[in-house]
């Protein structure tokens, strides 16, 4: 081959477009997806997200389960907060069979929801730093991560799949030692927040990496169907938990950050000062919570405990009906939306009044974040999408159901 | 609320309305969706929350698409619900909501109902040559044959491949 010949070829290659497969098993997907990606040199001229990879037909298989076993499900969805995920469901079959649960099982429930969110924002934070390269942060807020697991263990019995709620209700009440555990929690988790800020916020790599990278506009964030913290960092200042108050977060003090330019690092920032307002929050239930029952009283909806049924016969009637027949549902349709982690977690029940759900709709708030992606990244180099990619917080679990 | 507008400016366009718990749901025919869709967005329901569908085999005609939107000025939901039958097409909103391309893709993925006009209509969840679709009420639970590639015939798809 002549010089004239190789010269030539290079000539081609280079003017050629370069395929890249991230995915489905690369360690920045953080769960099973692909994205396949055209470079031109290292930057981006086309992202193509290809998911399912994770599927396993949650809303199928809810048809033929009763509301109550469709509980565990709801776990396997944002796996690193799955209380939220119980809690949105529980809070979407009570609008249905319009009830409204205890003043105690509330607060535990916006307790363990808020313990949740700051673990799922400690996931997102520090893996989201560790792909770009600064591996301490996740070391010290994944120390608190596991104390935030420890408590949900102590209280549900399990680390990762929860199901806690119950509809009316809870499994059970939180076990004693929990709230010793949670205020040392509250206090540890502060002052890793603190460290991880004086880690990253003025770091000048950090800034580097991660400023500019991602930009959105209110409007765009929207139009894309943004919520949840990439939509406040956009500068949208939408909270459910203020906007459309459900288990009493009208009654807890606690602001909402908003970020200016919607890139990674005000996503970040939004993750940090919410982490901060969860433990406020925390804090708030801690010294106002009451005794008093964690469940409905009424026996058509919530299980007797245990003790009654081996001793009365009532109780025992209710608990064999429940268990084999289910509730009485109404007919009708309902659209209930919770503020998850990622953003608005939606269910869509319609009841045709049978003992399973005629249709379950789990509206997961990852998926049109993950569908702008291609939009986030292109023109952007290589290593953008990978720092894109983590501060979107995409859980495959929630995207393919 | 914005119920009021849509009749006063579409004059029967909805042809029917309900509350239940608290949720307002207008359906509106196809041939109007549109009208009613850039009257609502006009209206502030910028954030279109969710499009899903409802299968109702017994029903004529089969499916209802369901549109969730939210008006992030006044907190106001609604629920918008549009009957389709089997094999109709529906107007996409991918050129309005661009959140609204992978829900389409989805509905289409899972549902079988296509989009007209939509830029890149492939299957979302499932894989390309995937039968059938799953969240019809007569696909079976377990999946049926759609793991077996070869010389299978479906029986939900009415023995035909594709």
């Amino acid at each position: 081959m002549t010089m004239d010949s190789i010269g030539m070829t290079r000539q081609m290659l280079d003017g050629d477009k370069m395929i890249v497969n991230m995915g489905p098993s690369h360690p920045t997907t953080h769960g099973t997806l692909r994205i396949v990606l055209e470079l031109e040199g290292e930057t981006i001229t086309k992202a193509t997200p290809e998911m399912g990879y994770l599927h396993r037909g949650v809303e199928k298989l809810g048809e033929s389960l009763s509301y109550q076993q469709f509980i565990p499900l709801t776990d396997r969805l944002n796996y690193c907060s799955s209380i939220m995920n119980n809690v949105g469901y529980t809070c979407a079959v009570e609008k249905l069979l319009g009830i409204e649960i205890p003043k105690r099982a509330q607060a535990i429930r916006v307790l363990m929801s808020e313990l949740a969110r700051v673990a799922d924002h400690i996931v997102c934070v520090g893996v989201n730093a560790v792909d770009i390269g600064a591996f301490t942060a996740f070391l010290y807020l994944f120390k608190q991560r596991e104390t935030a697991y420890d408590l949900f263990e102590m209280a549900t019995g399990q680390r990762l799949h929860t199901s806690f709620t119950r509809i009316g209700g809870l499994f059970r009440d939180i076990p004693d030692g929990f709230v010793p555990l949670a205020e040392r929690f509250l206090v540890e988790c502060e002052a890793a927040v603190d460290e991880c800020e004086r880690l990253l916020t003025h770091n000048p790599i950090w800034h580097d990496r991660t400023k500019g990278i991602g930009a959105i506009s209110p409007e765009d964030a929207i139009n894309w169907g943004y919520t949840g913290p990439c939509l406040r960092a956009a500068g949208v200042p939408q909270d459910l938990r203020k906007a459309q108050p459900y288990l009493g977060y009208e009654t807890y003090d606690f602001d909402i950050p908003v970020g200016t330019t919607g890139d990674v690092f005000d996503r970040y920032l939004v993750r940090i000062e919410e982490m901060r307002q969860s433990l406020r929050i925390i804090r708030q239930v801690l010294d106002r919570l009451e005794p008093g029952p964690v469940n409905v009283d009424d026996p058509k909806i919530a299980l007797p405990s245990k003790e009654k049924v081996y001793t009365r016969m009532e109780s025992l009637i209710h608990h064999f009906k429940l268990i084999m027949h289910g509730m009485e549902m109404p007919v009708g349709e309902v659209y209930s939306a919770t503020e998850a982690a990622n953003g608005e977690l939606g269910f869509y029940l319609v009841s045709d009044g049978g003992k399973n759900p005629y249709r379950i709709r789990v509206r997961p708030p990852c998926l049109p974040i993950f569908n702008s992606f291609n939009d986030q990244v292109k023109g952007c180099l290589l290593a953008d999408a990978v720092a894109v990619l983590g501060a979107m917080n995409i859980i495959a679990g929630e995207l393919d159901r | 609320m914005v119920i009021e507008h849509i009749d006063a400016q579409l004059p029967g366009t909805i042809t029917d309305r309900h509350a239940f718990r608290g949720d307002q749901t207008i359906v509106v025919a196809k041939a109007n969706f549109l009208a009613v869709v850039e009257l609502l967005h006009r209206e502030g329901f910028q954030l279109l929350v969710d499009l899903t569908a409802v299968d109702w085999p017994e029903r004529e005609p089969r499916f209802d698409v369901v549109y969730h939107w939210l008006n992030l000025a006044s907190q106001e939901r609604l629920r918008l619900k549009v009957p389709v039958a089997d094999g109709e097409a529906m107007p996409t909103l991918a050129g309005i909501f661009k959140t609204a391309n992978w829900f389409e893709r989805e509905v289409f993925d899972l549902f079988g109902i296509p989009f007209d006009g939509h830029p890149d209509l492939r299957r979302l969840l499932t894989w390309e040559d995937f039968q059938g679709h799953p969240l019809r009420k007569d696909f079976p639970l377990d999946g049926g044959d759609v793991f077996c590639m070869e010389g299978c015939t479906a029986p939900y798809n009415n023995g035909e491949r594709g």
